[in-house]
């Protein structure tokens, strides 16, 4: 998300802004918003309709829809292909940030690198930006339990030989794959309806700090992409254009200017891309190219990936205190415990900008700005 | 013999698991798995749960004897320090466990893990006894 403030206006206001979004969205074990129960019914739609879901329910608004890849809803999900055990471990855990490494991140335009495009993504140096990084929780996690063993049974029906019962397959239209489609876009849809809920607390929280309107805070998102789903899509293959399931593991996807699938307000720009960093580095705003559309299938990189394992990040957190190094350079981060926080330090992670330069180089993405953490809170 | 051990991997994090019997294999890799999420000596024994998960392979038998404690863990919200298991082996599992339901200010996340998976799995006989893999996605 953007907004109509600059890193001077809220800059020492970080630390009480930092608590009231801690308390404000769920993120440790167990916690939930007092003021949310769905039941069964409820949460069917949220499979169903993803992010419309939470606009009916008064969780932002229309207009947010147009800057969600598919709108905030992958079509085809029905509710009937996931286990009632992944529904319960969804329903405890709707609108929560997770462990991990997922967050809500403030920061500011530190770089602006095309200042065209920028414009275009209402973006400016010093501005306030909001980063939501999560998805579909225990649902999602769930959802894979029970199909890799479908999964599991389905390759050897199909004699699909693996180096590793964890790449267990079925061709994608088998009747187990479609199964498994259909359950994904359920996921994917309780996935965009959390972000959703949690950008609206965001948004909650900073009328609450700064005691502005919505119309002032102007906290509008500027694009929710997805990562680690498969998606149908259109493909040109040696020159025949053909249906594919693009799977972006690990990766995101990055549409050129022109694509139908790019909202009206960006479609001479391209998609917008967002590649989240450490919590002591920065993250990135690119947008989609023709280029990625002819190599990568229409993808690009996702993160900047780990270098060391938690247990060396633990152990080269050891005796210093990380959240005190964070403050000292103007990062106020809070986290439900210690233990997630030092498993997430900046060290544990490859520098982002080396990471997007080689995509940006590669051409399947352009920097568009740098944005700089000033507060962070983690699961 | 050291009951359990921690594999380190960049991106996720596994245990390597001995035990005597089939069955102190199964308790052993409950305990190592609440060791790698929680303080354990902060736990106490103040609730039972009964597992029982039906005929399968037994390397299936481990992810699936983690995976229902781990949705114990994010369903209830429960942290488990005992692990009975009666008995273990092709024709499934049944044991008791026991613990409490996380309390804020008084246990710790160490690490949030988000399923058990089934890369590089691995349950077999060694020399005296019996040793398993498991790797978890964090």
């Amino acid at each position: 998300m953007r907004s109509g403030l600059s890193r001077m206006e809220i800059q020492g206001r970080m630390k009480e802004l930092v608590d009231l979004l801690f308390s404000n969205i769920p993120s440790g074990v167990g916690s939930h918003r007092k003021d949310l129960k769905l039941n069964r019914e409820e949460e069917r739609a949220v499979l169903k309709k993803g992010a419309r879901w939470a606009v009916e329910r008064g969780f932002g608004t229309e207009e947010d829809l147009e800057h969600i890849e598919e709108k905030g809803c992958i079509p085809g999900g029905d509710p009937d292909s996931i286990s009632d055990r992944a529904m319960e471990r969804g329903r405890a855990q709707l609108g929560t940030l997770g462990s991990g490494n997922h967050f809500v991140e403030v920061g500011y335009v530190a770089e602006v690198f095309d200042e065209g495009i920028a414009r275009s993504l209402g973006l400016w140096k010093d501005q306030v930006t909001i980063i939501v990084h999560t998805g579909s929780r225990g649902l999602g996690h769930q959802v894979c339990d029970d199909y890799i063993r479908v999964m599991m049974d389905a390759a050897r029906k199909y004699q699909i030989d693996l180096p590793d019962p964890q790449l267990c397959c079925a061709p994608v239209l088998s009747a187990e794959g479609q199964r498994y489609l259909e359950a994904m876009a359920c996921a994917a849809n309780f996935a965009f309806a959390n972000r959703q809920m949690i950008s609206h607390w965001v948004r909650e929280t900073f009328e609450k700090a700064f005691h502005k309107s919505p119309r002032d805070l102007k906290l509008d998102l500027i694009y929710d992409v997805c990562h680690n789903i498969a998606k149908i899509e259109s493909h040109a293959v040696e020159g025949e254009k053909r249906r594919l399931c693009v799977h972006r593991k690990g990766a995101t996807r990055a549409f050129p200017s022109g694509h139908p699938d790019v909202p009206e307000e960006y479609r001479s720009i391209g998609q917008p891309v967002l590649i989240p960093g450490d919590m002591g580095r920065c993250s990135y705003v690119l947008v989609g190219t023709e280029r990625a559309m002819k190599e990568t299938f229409g993808s690009t990189c996702h993160g900047a990936g780990r270098v060391m394992s938690r247990h060396q990040a633990i152990k080269a957190a050891k005796g210093r205190a990380v959240a005190r190094e964070l403050e000292d350079r103007g990062i106020i981060v809070r986290g439900a415990s210690r233990g997630t926080i030092v498993e997430e330090i900046p060290d544990a992670y490859k520098d982002v900008t080396d990471v997007v330069n080689v995509v940006h180089h590669a051409g399947i993405s352009l920097k568009v700005a740098k944005l700089v953490p000033m507060g962070v809170i983690k699961g | 013999m050291r009951r359990f051990e921690f594999l380190d991997h960049t991106a996720d994090i596994g245990i390597i698991v001995h035990g005597e019997s089939l069955e102190a294999l199964f308790e052993n890799a409950g305990e190592a798995f609440f060791h790698l999420i929680t303080d354990l000596r902060k736990v106490r024994q103040r609730i039972e749960r009964r597992v029982e998960i039906g005929k399968e392979d037994l390397e299936r038998l481990m992810v699936d004897w983690l995976g229902e404690l781990l949705y114990l863990h994010d369903v209830e919200h429960l942290l488990f320090k005992r692990f009975r298991v009666e008995s273990v082996g092709e024709d499934g599992l049944k044991a008791v466990v026991k613990g409490e339901p996380f309390q804020e200010g008084v246990h710790v996340i160490k690490t949030g893990v988000k399923a058990v998976t089934y890369h590089g799995i691995e349950v077999r006989k060694e020399d005296g006894g019996w040793r398993a893999r498991i790797i978890f996605d964090l």
